[in-house]
């Protein structure tokens, strides 16, 4: 005997992504979801875009990592209120996560949350937190076949950032390879070259952010 | 990537719809995933062997259905097919694209022992 079911197995996963979506629109908060490998710079990129964003904007940050301190540390030295999210092994944020933490934060005061995710290319791409945009951080050293590797990472993605362009000098990374790549998988989708550690590039990606997060915000009003 | 979960999540759908209908075993769970789903079958039987035992769902085997990529031009306006390495309509090679379906992954049926 067959027994129709139809039933989504992430479903779980969904229903609260909306909840987390419905809280922040109440609080008119635009969430950030950041992703890229471990080493791609989202600390450091994080940090270059709180100094151009904080005079328009009141910014928080939640830092995923499996385990430390160390990244919320370094938020909380800007004064930029910030919350250390442990997932103690496992490899990406859920949205669950993200509605127990949203308590520590005072949301009537904040525009902009910035979640930095697990290091990874592969799995918080699968994970719909309930952000408005994503940034996906790809740096130089990490080579130009990162793209046709890890499509899905490329394809969700509000916007790729490559990242250490001060080192393109000294690696064999093809810009060109990668933003085709990145064309075929996100036809749409904007591409950034930017070095968080000389600040190049940084302002334009400043820009375009802010662009965004006033489109986010007014359409919540 | 996580199967582990996934597998138990869907042997708690599973479980429930059997236990909805009064069956008595399940023999087969029936999936629907897109290529965008990110999910290993085999990986999900593996799992599956381990957690069911002892419950109706003991010895299941898993059955895919691979749903299309399916895109809606804005353009055209015709529905395609397309590969998840290149993202174009397949007509009128606009970039405008609406998904339809690729990222689905549900149990849709079971088969089982009354």
């Amino acid at each position: 005997m067959e027994i129709k079911v139809l039933h989504q197995v992430m479903e779980w996963n969904e229903d609260v992504s909306a909840e987390v979506r419905r809280t922040l629109k109440d609080h008119k908060v635009c969430l950030i979801n950041v992703m890229g490998s471990p080493g791609a710079g989202k600390t450091s990129l994080i940090t270059a875009l709180i100094a151009r964003l904080r005079e328009e904007f009141s910014i928080g940050v939640i830092e995923g990592d499996i385990t430390g301190q160390i990244d919320a540390e370094k938020i909380a030295a800007l004064k930029i209120p910030a919350v250390q999210l442990n997932t103690d092994g496992a490899c990406h944020i859920e949205a669950m996560s993200i509605q127990h933490i949203l308590p520590d934060f005072d949301l009537d005061s904040l525009d902009v949350l910035f979640v930095e995710n697990i290091g990874n290319l592969v799995c918080p791409a699968e994970f719909d937190i309930g952000e408005n945009l994503r940034i996906t951080v790809l740096s130089i050293p990490e080579g130009d076949d990162k793209v046709a590797k890890y499509p899905l990472m490329f394809t969700d993605t509000s916007c790729l950032v490559l990242n250490k362009c001060d080192m393109l000098p000294y690696f064999d990374f093809d810009v060109s390879r990668a933003a085709a790549d990145y064309k075929g998988v996100n036809p749409e989708g904007p591409l950034f070259q930017v070095s968080s550690r000389t600040g190049d590039g940084v302002d334009a990606l400043a820009d375009h952010l802010a662009g965004k997060i006033r489109e986010a915000l007014a359409a919540d009003a | 990537m996580h199967e582990l979960a996934i597998t138990q999540s869907i042997l708690d759908i599973s479980l429930q719809a059997a236990a909805e209908k009064h069956a008595s075993h399940i023999r087969e769970i029936r999936l629907r995933m897109g290529p965008f789903s990110g999910v290993v079958p085999e990986c999900v039987q593996m799992y599956l062997d381990v957690l069911a035992k002892g419950t109706p769902a003991e010895g299941a085997k898993i059955k895919v259905t691979t749903v299309p990529l399916k895109v809606l031009c804005r353009d055209c306006g015709r529905e395609g097919e397309i590969d998840r390495t290149h993202i174009a309509c397949p007509y009128c090679g606009s970039l405008r694209l609406k998904r339809l379906s690729g990222k689905e992954f549900m149990v849709e049926s079971l088969e089982v022992d009354e």
